[in-house]
């Protein structure tokens, strides 16, 4: 692992600091990239949730992306354990700035039923910055909804 | 002068078509998800994207060619604007373009997929260099019959080589696509239409799925809002070509308006139910679609051009 990167601490008070209306196209078209550490695979499922016509997170201009670089929002679910710690951390690194991360589940926000376990490297706040934890085991969609929902709304 | 300048850069020019493309882009968000029985994006969402890139960080990837990989978005933007032009201004009755103007329209709606294809290839990602070599193969396999539809069009207006002289002949006499050719060779078209777009089914170059948004992988920020907004035109634009070629063409006088707003409605309309109702095709799979089926359909249409049908 690169022991020389600085942890940067979050960067979304960058983007408050712009300009109203940019802020606004910011908030309302958030491309999504989705990180599954070393999960039970449950907060994957309600992640994919939110994107059915059910819940569809289009109509808040949110975009499922499949390239990091495109991103605006890392979601990160599942344990990080020692294997993906050093990739969470490059996937971080290779976002463009300014990115929101959001811990999703009980895992990403504090380890949960993994936070014994012998490979266990996280929480994700002790790799990355973390904007926004949303807890449960798995959130309903709804609460991931209202999660960033909420944040984006918080002045 | 003052007359060009507000042709080239306001009404049918670069505003005019980068706020129509961007609705139109916006209409094939909101048809998709309204045959997926969801709500959709609001009306601004292109606008929302465009900003957004704008604001974020561009990042340059240690083994990227610098120059080459920074241009190519311009370079693509700035090709789908000049066919934009040149497709746009016959069809509005601005100018009458020239003699020939449809062999080089031709030549320029190619300039931003080569773009795409060489910024990827400068970004030295690996499957940024799939997505390129998959590009490049969708573009041969398109080609030739894009050409040779051109040139069965050419045939049936009695040998017009440009835009305007074609959409002349259709306002004569009717629109190409009421014979049995005409259908045959709209159809060959819309298919060109829809790998030129890069569209399901011919979008294995970008596909999400496997390969991360292939040729546009390593693009973020700014680069990549240029690439939207080549997109945003070219969706504008070849439905226009369309409209121009097999539908009589756009007339803008009184009630005319509401007909051609609702003919190229009609055809991104089309395109947008072909993406929504077919799986991706491997780039094996497309090729063959193109070399053989879509070629033979057109010569097809061409034998029974010369028998009067
Ligand atoms: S929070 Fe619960 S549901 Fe989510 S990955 Fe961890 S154990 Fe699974």
């Amino acid at each position: 692992m690169d022991t020389n990167f600085q942890l940067p601490s979050s960067d979304f008070p960058q983007i408050k600091k712009t300009l109203g209306f940019k802020e606004h196209c910011f908030k309302k078209s958030l491309w999504l990239y989705h990180f599954g550490g070393a999960s039970c695979n449950n907060c994957d499922i309600e992640i994919l949730d939110c994107l059915t016509p059910r819940y569809d997170v289009e109509r808040f201009g949110m975009l499922l992306i499949g390239s990091v670089r495109h991103a605006d929002v890392l979601l990160v679910n599942g344990s990080i354990n020692t294997k993906c710690r050093d990739r969470l951390l490059e996937i971080y690194k290779q976002a463009p700035r300014p990115i929101v991360v959001v811990a999703i589940g009980a895992c990403g926000c504090t380890g949960g039923i993994f936070a014994e376990g012998n490979t266990f490297a996280g929480p994700v706040d002790k790799i990355i910055p973390v904007d926004v934890y949303i807890p449960g085991c798995p959130p309903k969609p709804e609460a991931i909804l209202a999660g960033i929902v909420n944040f984006l709304n918080k002045k | 002068m003052t007359q060009q300048l507000i042709h080239y850069l306001l009404f049918p020019g670069l505003l005019f078509m980068v706020i129509a493309g961007g609705f139109l882009s916006w209409f094939d968000r909101k048809i998709t998800a309204w045959v997926q029985f969801r709500k959709g994006p609001p009306l601004l969402q292109p606008l929302y994207d465009f900003v957004k890139l704008m604001v974020k960080e561009t990042i340059l990837p240690r083994n990227a060619s610098r120059v080459t990989f920074l241009l190519s978005p311009i370079f693509a933007a700035t090709g789908a604007i000049i066919a934009g032009l040149m497709i746009l201004l016959p069809a509005f009755g601005v100018s009458a373009g020239f003699d020939g103007d449809i062999i080089v329209i031709f030549y320029v709606l190619a300039i931003p997929s080569l773009s795409y294809i060489i910024g990827a290839l400068s970004s030295g990602n690996l499957l940024a260099s799939v997505g390129a070599s998959r590009e490049m193969k969708l573009i041969i396999g398109y080609e030739l019959c894009f050409l040779l539809i051109l040139a069965a069009i050419i045939l049936k207006s009695g040998y017009q080589l440009d835009l305007a002289g074609i959409v002349a002949v259709q306002q004569a006499d009717g629109a190409f696509i009421g014979s049995v050719s005409g259908v045959l060779l709209f159809v060959a078209l819309m298919m060109c239409i829809q790998a030129k777009l890069g569209m399901v089914p011919f979008d294995a170059a970008e596909a999400e799925t496997e390969i991360a948004s292939g040729f546009l992988i390593e693009y973020s920020g700014p680069p990549l809002a240029f690439i939207k907004l080549s997109k945003y035109i070219l969706i504008l634009v070849l439905p226009v070509l369309v409209v121009s070629l097999m539908l009589g063409g756009l007339n803008l006088n009184g009630w005319g308006i509401i007909w051609a707003v609702l003919k190229i409605l009609l055809v991104v309309l089309l395109v947008t139910l072909v993406r929504n109702t077919n799986p991706r095709l491997t780039i094996k799979q497309s090729m063959r679609f193109f070399f053989i089926w879509m070629n033979l359909l057109v010569i097809a249409a061409i034998v029974l051009e010369y028998m009067g049908l």
